[in-house]
């Protein structure tokens, strides 16, 4: 049931109509809320969902990201080489070698699955939206653009205070922890020796 | 010669006024509104805030094909605009704008009556294209503009005829020669009726069914392009600046002011015009458009009462004084 009218006070008639005429003349003098884009650039959140820039350094072809692409709008080729083997007489390695890496960006729907899923950092959202084209063919966009917009990934925002340490600095934290320990620990069995041998 | 040369001035003076202060008018309007609801408005034609948006809105009008419908009665059609707009022309001329006969186009002995039918001529214009068109929207806007000004010329002419008793005069320069400062709140009534006939009258928001783009698409201009078009434009902005300049000379006292009558009397008319023409501008922005009947009833009901009353009181209190 819907709540009872409050109770009417005497309204002074035409009260109403001089409340919409202070509305449009308070309005009148604040600040417009128009952005004049593009005289000026627009302030974007540090999450915008541009573009996706690819870090073509990290990419390993696991092709995780063009198998989980809703609409397969990622395109990636391929070939194997053999790298010769780091230490005589150990086993020569296989590696894979981009050769293409491409994202339709007529078909992205910017859910960014790839950026999810790629395991090794490689894929990264970029605020930069100013790549319209006049062909949807060339949309297509390919590794080099790709490349190029990773320049204009911002840095990832700062954590919170108290947050937990990021997963890759702990265990970058153990390792120089455990080479510390044993340095000293072999400073230690020198010293000993040498007290020994006098 | 000389006599010549007099009235060929004055009617370039007036005729100058009447090409700027319209587009001002919209100008302001543009700016106005849209400050009104939050946004810039015009900000790039002619690189200050939009300045020349109306230049360049003519420019783009001049450009366009002038259509004419295959059933339009083609005469009357391509008449109509003409007809709308230099009834405000003719207004003009009868307007004075400062003290003393230098300051006025015309002085016109009948001056309220000459204003007020001439105006009413104004209407005239957008009947002409509603019926001229051939089209069914054109003659619903066509017909509810005769129905608008049968309901709105009559209070507007009893406020007129109100002051016309107060000053004993019809004659526009002979009422504001008769001014004194508590005519103000002795008239206000008529004012308010005065003006928001006069808002009807020009089919302006709130007052626009005629022409409401909403559902009869823009009422008797409809089938209207190009230059012919923006004539009716401009006859809504020239209908602004005669019905402000008139509510000023006929109820706000004109050339008078608190000081400095003598040398800037003009000055005090143009003000209070512009005054009167931003509260059409925020009436516009403020408020939503009335429905027909709604139309029909603030006129018959409220405004023509008012104004009947506004008489009664000018009578007694004209009887009481002499």
């Amino acid at each position: 049931m819907p709540a009872s009218p409050p109770p009417s006070r005497p309204r002074i008639p035409g009260s109403g109509l001089a409340k919409g005429l202070a509305v449009t003349l308070r309005t009148m003098t604040r600040k417009t809320v128009t952005a004049q884009y593009p005289d000026v650039q627009p302030e974007l959140p540090p999450r915008s969902r541009g573009v996706i820039a690819l870090f073509e350094e990290n990419c390993t072809v696991c092709m995780l990201c063009a198998r989980e692409c809703p609409d397969w709008c990622i395109y990636i080729d391929s070939h194997k080489e053999t790298v010769p083997a780091t230490t005589p007489g150990g086993r020569e390695r296989s590696r894979n070698v981009l050769d293409r890496f491409a994202i339709d960006f007529s078909l992205c729907m910017y859910c960014g699955i790839c950026i999810e899923v790629c395991p090794f950092d490689a894929l990264f959202w970029s605020p930069e939206f100013e790549y319209a084209e006049t062909d949807i063919l060339e949309l297509t966009h390919e590794r080099d653009k790709l490349r190029e917009w990773m320049w204009t990934v911002p840095e990832p925002p700062a954590l919170d205070p108290g947050a937990e340490e990021p997963k890759e600095i702990a265990a970058a934290r153990k390792t120089a922890e455990k080479l510390e320990a044993q340095r000293a620990q072999e400073a230690q069995q020198n010293q000993k020796e040498a007290e020994g041998e006098e | 010669m000389n006599d010549v040369l007099d009235v060929a001035l004055r009617l370039v003076i007036v005729f100058a006024v009447f090409m700027v202060l319209p587009l001002v008018v919209g100008q302001t309007e543009h700016k106005v509104m849209a400050h009104m609801q939050g946004r810039l408005g015009p900000m790039y034609a002619g690189g200050f805030h939009g300045w020349a948006q109306l230049v360049a809105d003519g420019v783009k009008f001049a450009q366009k094909e002038d259509v004419v419908p295959a059933g339009a009665d083609r005469r009357i059609f391509q008449l109509a605009p003409a007809v709308a707009l230099l009834p405000y022309l003719l207004v003009l001329v009868a307007v004075p704008i400062g003290p003393g006969e230098g300051a006025v186009g015309q002085v016109v002995d009948a001056g309220i009556f000459f204003v007020l039918a001439v105006m009413g001529v104004g209407v005239l214009g957008s009947l002409m294209a509603g019926w001229a068109s051939a089209n069914k929207f054109s003659l619903l806007g066509g017909l509810r503009t005769a129905a608008q000004l049968l309901a709105y010329e009559l209070p507007m002419l009893l406020a007129a005829a109100s002051v016309a008793m107060a000053a004993g005069t019809v004659s526009l320069p002979g009422i504001l020669d008769a001014f004194e400062w508590w005519w103000l709140p002795w008239q206000i009534v008529g004012a308010l009726v005065f003006f928001v006939a006069g808002l009807a009258e020009l089919q302006r928001p709130p007052f626009d069914m005629p022409v409401a783009d909403s559902e009869i698409i823009f009422g008797a201009y409809t089938e209207y392009t190009g230059l012919r078009f923006a004539l009716f434009l401009l006859a809504e902005y020239a209908g602004i600046v005669v019905l402000c300049g008139l509510t000023t000379v006929l109820f706000l006292g004109g050339w008078h002011g608190p000081f400095g009558a003598d040398g800037l009397g003009w000055v005090w008319t143009l003000l209070k015009t512009a005054v009167l023409a931003f509260v059409v501008i925020w009436l516009r922005v403020t408020y939503p458009r009335l429905r027909e009947d709604q139309l029909q009833k603030l006129a018959w009901t409220t405004l023509i009462p008012l104004a009947l009353a506004q008489i009664a009181l000018t009578g007694i209190v004209k009887v009481a004084i002499s």
